[in-house]
């Protein structure tokens, strides 16, 4: 076994080792809190340590072997990671599942890894298993952990999680040697875990991460930001999610911070306040949001509040950035800045949960400039940084003080970064994958014998400052009928800075104009309808709205201004656009289970509307299928307005 | 009417129906000279979910009352447990094990939803007044411990996102979801529920169905319920009463009550 008095990580070759680590270094500082019954649980390192020893025991004598695949489904909870860790220590690889994927995707992927045993978190992931496991072949036996409505299932092949856990106790003299010997026996390149990717195009391929990847990771990344046990951080983004494995095992387990996991997906915003984690993540989309409810709510604040918040804000623009990277500000504005923390920036950040974040980082997706400057101007250290599953998260990231809304930072330690010619960014860390499961086709597409990996993404590395800045997926980077350069997301990012804008889907490649489909926020327009008196009876009706398309029309047009004012992208600038009568969805299959648009799906689902985008039609008629929660189908039907937007004319410059 | 000795059955989804807890003897109940109930008898037994069904003006709230105590019938009796139940009042109906909800909700709107849900487990705090005002020691113990069961009920519930929300801010769907929460915090063993789908959308009757049999399968609760959709009762329940003008003109099973021509005609009209 490990030393103890050894450096940190030499010599910790597993997650379980990390564990043991922490129950030995800090064992009474808590490991694990979840709120439950309205009370926040607490679980030490070495409480942890003892209930991944229970739970791995019970598995060993379900008859897990070394090697076998455990599929993972539920919502952040410490039992859940615990699982992870248990699968881990008994040799087996731990498979976590998106809990909101409808059976029909969750088939392919138990089949795929060909996982024997499944921990699912309530009755609803049992059922939706259950659905599918005549095609499971594979498949042997079923953990449940909240017992609620099981009572009357077949228990043959399913176990309730605690009960597992009793059955390991029970049988802990028999059978801790087994244990002893599987966990001495994790080397560090031995699998540490299996993610599937979401897939913007085809099939999800099952991502193989070693040990040496999370770990190696997870060490570096925690070095940079100088995380350190006393941290908190609130788990509540999917488990199957890269980052999450990373932020709530891998960083984790090396310094040995608090994970702390909500009641609820709907009690998120009043944790994440009673918690006030110190390092935070998360995805532009949830930003926005809470900027968008902030202000939503400002509006209806009295008279004298509205302007001390303008006044203040206004101030904080000007000096929050420069102070939060401890540049030379004036005396005078330090102490109206200082003010304003105790009016109005203190309890802002407080009531957003914000007030002790010291780090936090958004990624995903390019986050509005204006939307980045508010929370760094109230003094929250937000960040930016960029990577993907099949790099264990980190490729580039922004240090301290070199912080900018429109780049993704410098190549992370220990990583290094190569532009292709056709501009696509390579990169090659201890943290690359292994290969993709059964897929040894891909992996080598993909992943080149020196260890290069092709992220799929267009950038360059900025002169100067040496930051890498990303223009758009290298796939969908195309040309226009005419040779003009074709980015459909960076100006989809644009429109989707609008509060108003959730989603937009820009077409274009290979034809004469770019023409868009755009999502209302329905929060955000539903507020502003309510303020206007615009009644409305549902999301389509209101999408359709003749004050809504012109809203709508003035950001695209405001849009394609800014879009004319790039010479290499002037061509990208809107013509025609239609507001979707609904909300794009991953279980109709046009998003990922991270929300990243599905480009060619939509085309194809969409295309009598994109053939009426282009054929000059003022409206158009449509039927379009839906998948409900509950899986049912049913179709929605409606005739969407097509409008023009004024283009700003570029004279010239489409010839060259 | 026949009177079944005691027995245990099973039902097809594997619930276990007991004996009867309460039965309805020749009931009547008059209004001055309007007969409200006119001769009813039935039992609700252990375990079932038992509905009261009718038209419009059919004396099924009457009925309900009867049941939870607040009416006295001027004739017949009420058996509960075995034993013939005297005229009480409502606190004493209520610390017998009887919870019930309203067909116009009946909260305290200014108050949160774990207030009013604590409201539910009144009868089960026993400390004197003087004492909770001094609050510490025995009180404070004697509330932590309730607290506990109705954070369990809001758990079971999925109301925890709006637990510290005063109740006049929340949509009428889950105003209804919190009333049931506050009779589920007294533990009854017999529930009334009157029109717990009145007024909802559909998704809000499948959620409050799912909860209703959901709170009769994990904690055996014996539930009577009144309701207007006819879809609803044949799906939740196990025996159905049909009241039409005070009468009692069926009584058993969804499909027995399904194809009783009274029944349709009750409800479908009849040509005189």
């Amino acid at each position: 076994m490990a030393d103890a008095t050894v450096g940190a990580g030499d010599g910790h070759l597993s997650v379980p080792a990390l564990l043991h680590h922490n129950a030995t270094r800090h064992g009474d500082k808590a490991a694990y809190r979840e709120k439950e019954y309205g009370v926040w649980q607490n679980w030490t390192w070495a409480q942890t340590e003892k209930e991944v020893e229970a739970l791995a025991l019970g598995l060993i004598n379900l008859g897990v072997n070394k090697g076998d695949f455990i599929a993972i489904i539920g919502r952040n909870r410490p039992y859940l990671y615990w699982a992870m860790v248990a699968a881990q220590s008994v040799g087996a690889v731990p498979v976590p599942l998106y809990q909101d994927a409808v059976a029909e995707e969750m088939a392919y992927v138990l089949d795929h890894c060909g996982a024997r045993f499944v921990v699912a978190g309530d009755q609803e992931q049992v059922d939706k298993v259950l659905e599918i496991q005549d095609r499971l072949s594979n498949l042997e036996h079923m953990i449940y952990l909240d017992p609620r409505g099981m009572r009357k299932y077949d228990h043959s092949r399913l176990h309730e999680y605690s009960h597992v856990q009793e059955q390991g106790r029970a049988a802990r003299d028999e059978l801790t040697p087994e244990l002893e010997r599987r966990r001495s026996a994790l080397g560090y390149d031995d699998t540490c875990v299996m993610l599937y990717t979401s897939g913007t195009t085809g099939k999800p391929k099952g991502v193989v991460l070693s040990n040496r990847n999370i770990i190696e990771t997870a060490k570096a990344s925690s070095e940079f930001d100088h995380l350190r046990a006393g941290d908190e951080v609130l788990a509540y983004l999917p488990m199957a999610w890269v980052g999450d494995f990373i932020f709530s095992i891998g960083q984790a387990y090396w310094t040995g911070f608090c994970v702390n996991c909500p009641e609820s997906p709907d009690t998120m915003m009043t944790d994440l306040k009673e918690i006030g984690p110190t390092y935070y993540f998360a995805p532009p989309r949830i930003f926005e949001t809470q900027l968008t409810s902030v202000m939503i709510r400002m509006e209806d604040a009295g008279k004298f509040k509205q302007w001390l918040f303008r006044h203040f804000m206004a101030h904080a623009r000007k000096v929050g950035p420069a102070i939060l990277d401890g540049k030379p500000v004036g005396i005078w504005d330090r102490f109206k800045y200082a003010l304003g923390e105790v009016a109005i920036y203190g309890p802002l950040k407080n009531t957003l949960g914000f007030g002790r974040v010291r780090v936090g980082y958004t990624a995903g997706e390019a986050i509005g400039p204006e939307i980045f400057d508010f929370y760094r101007s109230l003094g929250i250290n937000l960040k930016q940084l960029y990577g993907q599953t099949e790099a264990s998260v980190f490729i580039t990231q922004q240090p301290d003080g070199e912080v900018r809304s429109d780049t993704v930072g410098v190549p992370s330690p220990g990583v290094e970064i190569r532009i292709a010619e056709n501009g696509e960014v390579f990169y090659r860390s201890a943290g690359t994958f292994v290969e993709y499961y059964k897929n040894p086709e891909s992996t080598a597409d993909t992943k080149d014998p020196e260890g290069w990996v092709a992220t799929g993404d267009a950038g360059f590395i900025e002169e100067g400052s040496g930051h890498l800045r990303i223009i758009d997926r290298a796939k969908d980077v195309g040309q226009m009928a005419d040779g003009r350069l074709f980015a459909p997301k960076y100006v989809e990012n644009k429109l989707k800075f609008f509060p108003n804008i959730l989603e937009a889907v820009v077409f274009g490649a290979d034809r004469e104009t770019c023409t868009a489909f755009i999502n209302i926020d329905l929060t955000a327009v539903g507020n502003w309808a309510e303020r206007n008196n615009i009644a409305y009876a549902s999301y389509q009706e209101l999408a359709g709205h003749p004050r809504v398309l012109e809203t709508i029309q003035a950001h695209v047009e405001e849009v394609n201004a800014s879009v004319a004012e790039d010479d290499m992208l002037s061509g990208c600038q809107i013509h025609r656009f239609l507001v979707l009568h609904k909300e794009l969805d991953a279980d109709d299959g046009e998003l990922t289970r991270t929300r990243k648009v599905r480009r060619k799906i939509i085309a194809e689902k969409f295309d009598d509307l994109v053939t009426a985008l282009y054929d000059g039609s003022d409206s158009i008629y449509t039927e379009t299928e839906v998948t409900y929660e509950d899986g049912r189908k049913g179709k929605i039907r409606a005739t969407l307005e097509i409008r023009d937007a004024k283009v700003v004319p570029t004279a010239g410059k489409a010839a060259a | 009417m026949t009177t079944t000795a005691p027995e245990t059955t099973t039902t097809a989804d594997g619930r276990t129906i007991g004996p009867v807890v309460m039965e309805m003897k020749n009931i009547t109940l008059r209004f001055g000279g309007v007969a409200a109930i006119t001769d009813i008898s039935f039992d609700i037994r252990e375990g079932e979910i038992r509905a009261i069904i009718g038209p419009n003006g059919a004396g099924k709230s009457s009925m309900l009352n009867v049941i939870s105590g607040f009416y006295t019938p001027q004739e017949g009796e009420v058996w509960y447990k075995g034993a013939p139940r005297p005229p009480m009042k409502p606190y004493e109906v209520a610390r017998q094990g009887i919870a019930r909800t309203f067909q116009n909700i009946a909260l305290f709107e200014g108050m949160t939803v774990l207030d009013n849900v604590m409201t539910g487990r009144l009868t089960h705090m026993h400390t004197p007044i003087w004492r909770q005002a001094i609050w510490k020691g025995r009180a404070e113990q004697e509330e932590i411990a309730n607290r506990e069961v109705c954070e369990k009920v809001i758990d079971f519930l999925e109301i925890q996102h709006i637990r510290k929300t005063p109740v006049a801010r929340l949509p009428y769907g889950l105003k209804k979801r919190v009333e049931l929460a506050r009779a589920l915090a007294a533990e009854p063993s017999l529930l009334l529920l009157d029109e717990p789908m009145a007024g909802m959308n559909v998704e809000e009757k499948e959620d409050m169905s799912r909860f209703i049999l959901d709170v009769n399968d994990e904690f055996g609760t014996t539930i009577a319920l009144i309701e207007h959709d006819m879809g609803v009762v044949m799906d939740l329940s196990d025996r159905v009463v049909v009241m039409d003008y005070g009468k009692k003109i069926g009584d058993g099973t969804p499909d027995e009550v399904r194809n009783n021509q009274d029944v349709i005609d009750a409800y479908l009209g009849v040509e005189h």
